[in-house]
């Protein structure tokens, strides 16, 4: 039986104070006027010295004019920043951007940890669902690495609601208004049907957590295999749920940040991110329990098959991140090109440097078969891993919402500390319950023999 | 090599095979060769081969399969006869570079797999037309056979060990092209 260990604990509400603090102090500094605004703006400018102003008038304008966008939405879209002729549009525009930075700092840190413990919960239900032999020695990490789902995705629901206008252009009327594309989109992007939709997933998501949860420890008492059979149910059941909400989730709290732009393999994108950082917090968690020997029946054998989940998982993302780069690159359509202009302009280092993190470093590290069972090698390429996957929710949110003005300071800081004390609390706090050996799985035998 | 004799052992179920294998190996008789009608999991581990190289050769191939695709294309669309295909610029391999992942990708696996497949080929001397090497034609559907250096042991006692292993039939050999 595992407990939270006081420092451990005193660590994760340190963190959460201080990062509760830092998000507050984010909020707080946001400029308020257009005037600060500009303030901001042009100490920032003074900084960094005069950067070469970037063409204005791109070629997307054109291409656009016949189909019904909007004015406002136009210029949204081709603000790349940083001209020197400071118009009221514009830096209302910025302020707004400036406004919403707080926003998505939280966000980015919320989800990023929310999708660990969602993935975690379908790698467990498939698992589950394909009666795998090798895992279940492990069910009881990932279940304690779920106990973080409840709060976590919650908080990701409150945050996508109270942002509003902030992340999601087409919850402004006005825009909307002017804007057909946006108009014939609203049966499906309008505010109670979104809302409606978000409650659901997150009901979902949590009642399979639960049951999924109560029958895993029912099963330890049981006589018969009832409970096993009803895990077995809930997994198949989820999977079908979880592949659909999925795909709406992805649209609706992410894509939907820019309404005009669409990839019909964004849903699959932002699994593969979800499930290698999911696979690869299991195989953390798995270590370090393993270290102050929680775990003596897991061999390496199981971490092994751990690091060949997150070496495979990391080269599918990367098949579907490319497989969307491609086809965008080469085709080169002004309304699909735009979600890349700005973040090769703007993003330059990290998202070249996440593909690096993110593919090449894994492939480099993790391909030898030796090196999979070597705790500290994969602990290593698992930090790894998820600096990569947080850099990549970073350039899904960032980008659509506060343009160029993006950097890495206080506020996102803090919010990762916040969220970071807070998974380690809930994760701990769902290890500590019970033992870390499940009793009566009728594959528990062969999980404990498993060797490769 | 083997000064004479040599026993031919059979077996008809794969874990007896496993045990027995490992039985002789810790009286130190020395295994010939087993040959089985499928892989059997873990033989090779009991027999004490050394481990493979064949995923180091691997790697190597990939990286010749994906210098291959990276000198071809560079040649064939950029030195050779410079393309314009969709506006996208064809006067740098770098900056054209995502139109030929594709191509480096599947060249990489395809010299991977290919040449992987022909090294084990050459390293197990198989080849078209060869004469299969297998000394009873029963390893190729449902025995499984243990060749035994008898060299220097008594027969009798070896038989006997052999038998108590679970062996189903026993023969000897005598090899004369090694006499």
């Amino acid at each position: 039986m595992y407990t939270l260990s006081s420092k451990l604990r005193l660590f994760a509400i340190i963190s959460m104070v201080l990062g509760l603090v830092g998000v507050v102090y984010g909020f707080l500094s946001v400029p308020a006027t257009v005037e600060e605004a500009s303030e901001v703006l042009a100490a920032h400018e003074a900084h960094h010295g005069e950067e070469a102003s970037h063409e204005e008038a791109n070629f997307v304008d054109e291409a656009r004019q016949e189909h019904g966008y909007s004015e406002k939405a136009m210029a949204h879209d081709k603000d790349m920043g940083h001209e020197a002729h400071g118009q009221g549009e514009h830096m209302e525009h910025v302020l707004h951007q400036m406004q919403t930075k707080p926003w998505s700092a939280v966000f980015v840190a919320a989800f990023f940890f929310m999708m660990i413990a969602l993935g975690t919960l379908v790698f467990y239900a498939i698992q589950n669902a394909a009666q795998a032999g090798w895992s279940p020695v492990l069910f009881r990490v990932m279940e304690g690495i779920t106990n973080y789902l409840l709060p976590g995705s919650v908080i990701v629901l409150l945050i996508v609601i109270f942002a509003g206008e902030h992340f999601f252009p087409w919850q402004n009327h006005e825009l909307v208004a002017e804007d057909t594309i946006l108009q014939e989109k609203s049966v499906y992007l309008n505010f109670p049907f979104w809302l409606i939709r978000g409650i659901i997933y997150v009901i979902g998501w949590n009642l399979y957590r639960h049951f999924a949860r109560k029958n895993s420890l029912a099963m330890d008492d049981a006589e018969g295999d009832r409970p096993y059979k009803n895990l077995f149910k809930y997994s198949v059941y989820f999977l079908a749920f979880f592949i659909v909400t999925e795909s709406t989730m992805a649209w609706d709290w992410f894509m939907s940040m820019t309404p005009h732009w669409y990839s019909t393999l964004f849903a699959w994108y932002i699994f593969a991110s979800m499930i290698v950082s999911a696979v690869t917090v299991i195989a953390i968690v798995t270590v370090s329990l393993k270290t102050i020997g929680k775990l003596e029946f897991v061999n390496d054998s199981h971490l092994h098959d751990l690091a060949k989940f997150m070496f495979g998982f990391s080269v599918f993302w990367t098949y579907l991140w490319f497989g969307q780069f491609m086809l965008i690159w080469y085709a080169n359509i002004p309304e699909e090109v735009t979600y890349f202009i700005l973040r090769i302009q703007e993003y330059n280092p990290i998202f070249f440097g996440m593909i690096i993190i993110n593919f090449v470093f894994p492939i480099v590290i993790l391909m030898n078969s030796d090196f999979k069972r070597v705790s500290w090698f994969v602990v290593i390429a698992g930090v790894f891993i998820l600096v990569g996957h947080y850099i990549d929710i970073f350039l899904l949110v960032m980008p659509s919402t506060v343009g160029p003005h993006w950097s890495f300071g206080i506020t996102e800081f803090a919010a990762l500390l916040f969220f970071l004390g807070l998974f380690i609390l809930m994760v701990g706090l769902g290890l500590a319950k019970v033992s870390l050996r499940p009793k009566n799985n009728p594959f528990l035998v062969e999980s404990e023999h498993f060797h490769y | 090599m083997a000064s004479g004799n040599v026993l031919h052992v059979l077996y008809n179920d794969d874990d007896i095979l496993m045990k027995a294998v490992k039985a002789l190996r810790s009286k130190h008789y020395r295994i010939i060769e087993v040959y089985t009608p499928f892989p059997v999991h873990g033989l090779d581990k009991a027999m004490g081969l050394p481990y493979t190289r064949i995923a180091i050769c691997s790697f190597i191939y990939g990286l010749i399969g994906l210098s291959v695709a990276t000198l071809m294309m560079n040649f064939i669309m950029i030195e050779d006869w410079p393309r314009n295909i969709g506006g996208k610029p064809s006067f740098s391999y770098l900056q054209n570079m995502p139109a030929f992942v594709p191509i480096m990708f599947e060249l990489t696996v395809f010299f991977a797999a290919h040449l992987m497949v022909i090294t084990f080929y050459m390293r197990s001397k198989i080849w078209p037309f060869k004469k299969a090497e297998n000394p009873d034609v029963r390893t190729t559907d449902d025995h499984f056979l243990i060749e035994v250096d008898a060299a220097n042991h008594d027969l009798d006692e070896l038989s006997k060990f052999l038998y108590d292993t679970g062996a189903t039939e026993i023969s000897l050999i005598h090899n004369e092209e090694h006499a």
